[in-house]
């Protein structure tokens, strides 16, 4: 009888995949935000405990299913795949720039250009040195790894331009997944230490960690009124990552180490 | 019409979205290169055109901010479907490697956003917060458009 009930609900769920999603994310968030409010006293913002909360589920989740895409990967709650997609994150985000100020975001245009160019190069050598450090010393696979450090897509776009081998992209990725998780956690807590409280700093912010998906979960964490800002210059950086990654980076790594 | 504000959102995403496709093909990448900032800067425009000429009814906008609205939660659903045991997983390089860039570009953020002097935020900025934040109060009350001189006929 119970068994029923519960094949029932899962059945609904399944079927429903979508607005199961609408249901579960809504039910976390009213849980972040009571938790917020009676638990920091409103000190910790309410979307960044539900941030982390989908995170602790994603890594259950992981352990529950064997599978790369966290809770999505669980039948009864496919519909967050969906509602986390790329295409609903993309649509999302391009709404937020319906609140842009104009005037603010064209002043900070060259700042915005500067931290993209910081954005890919540092990571880059952060990564390219850790590799070196491990043991690595094939241009390949130096690159690959230190193109992980830029994001989690130009890693195995530049390693599968190059000929990475497989073992060294899945580090690569990992590298990558990483830095984003660390992004959406990490930046609620420095963004005073940083001066993360203007469009200005959300443009420089968003060049330089890149990540999109870290960069959205992140400034949501932190002030929604600067996400249109920071999403604004971290769109433009995966592709800058993945155009010079597999060509002047991988060009000066094999200069570098013969 | 609320559906003209969303019409008009998807609009901007799916040509900001192909132009991005153009531009990785044209630069010989892999990638869609600014594709969602395509967008996003063609819905601003949208926005200034449509407020100058006083068309920018209050459907319209809800019809954008309900998905300017519905980001956080989308980003919680994200958030659930990360590869988080790759990234607890992944040994010391991964966590190095990761933990390294951050902290120089988080540096490098502090740097940057004092080099480029802080920017006030005016109302404005106040109800585009409240509105990324979800609050509907806050998009149903807002005053149409920043033009109140409004064209008739």
């Amino acid at each position: 009888m119970l068994h029923d009930i519960w094949h029932g609900i899962e059945h609904v769920f399944i079927e429903q995949s979508l607005v199961a999603a609408f249901a579960v994310v809504g039910g976390l968030i009213l849980v972040s935000n009571l938790a917020a409010k009676r638990l920091t006293n409103g000190r910790v913002h309410g979307s960044a405990i539900a941030i982390v909360l989908g995170l602790v589920l994603a890594y259950f989740g992981g352990l529950y299913t064997g599978g790369k895409k966290g809770v999505a990967d669980i039948p009864a709650l496919a519909g967050i795949g969906l509602m986390g997609g790329a295409m609903l994150r993309d649509f999302a985000i391009v709404a937020t720039a319906f609140e842009v100020d104009v005037i603010e975001a064209r002043r900070a245009g060259l700042l915005g250009v500067l931290a993209l160019a910081l954005g890919t190069i540092l990571p880059f050598i952060v990564g390219t040195l850790t590799a070196v450090a491990f043991g690595y010393h094939d241009a390949v696979s130096i690159t690959t790894i230190g193109a992980g450090a830029i994001t989690y897509i130009v890693g195995p776009v530049t390693g599968a331009a190059i000929g990475a081998d497989s073992t060294v992209m899945a580090l690569s990725i990992a590298t990558g997944v990483t830095k984003a998780v660390m992004v959406m956690v990490g930046t609620p807590l420095v963004a005073k230490l940083i001066g993360l409280d203007n469009p200005r700093s959300a443009m420089a912010y968003g060049g330089l960690m890149g990540t999109v998906s870290g960069v959205a979960g992140g400034l949501a964490a932190t002030d929604p009124k600067l996400v249109p800002y920071g999403a604004l210059t971290a769109t433009f950086h995966t592709g800058i990552g993945c155009l010079v990654g597999p060509s002047i980076f991988f060009l000066t790594v094999r200069a570098l180490v013969g | 019409m609320i559906v003209l504000g969303v019409g008009l959102l998807a609009t901007c995403t799916l040509i900001g979205v192909y132009l991005g496709d153009l531009l990785g093909i044209a630069l010989g990448v892999k990638a869609n290169v600014g594709g969602v900032g395509i967008a996003m800067i063609l819905l601003i425009a949208a926005r200034v055109w449509l407020d100058r000429r006083g068309r920018l009814s209050k459907g319209v906008k809800f019809g954008v901010e309900f998905w300017a609205g519905m980001y956080i939660p989308i980003v919680v659903a994200m958030a659930a479907q990360q590869n988080v045991v790759a990234a607890l997983t992944g040994g010391p390089i991964v966590i190095i490697a990761a933990v390294g860039s951050l902290v120089l570009c988080f540096g490098a953020v502090a740097i940057l956003s004092r080099f480029g002097g802080r920017s006030a935020l005016g109302p404005e900025a106040a109800h585009a917060g409240s509105v990324i934040e979800g609050e509907a109060d806050d998009i149903a009350a807002a005053p149409v458009g920043h033009n109140t001189a409004r064209r008739e006929g």
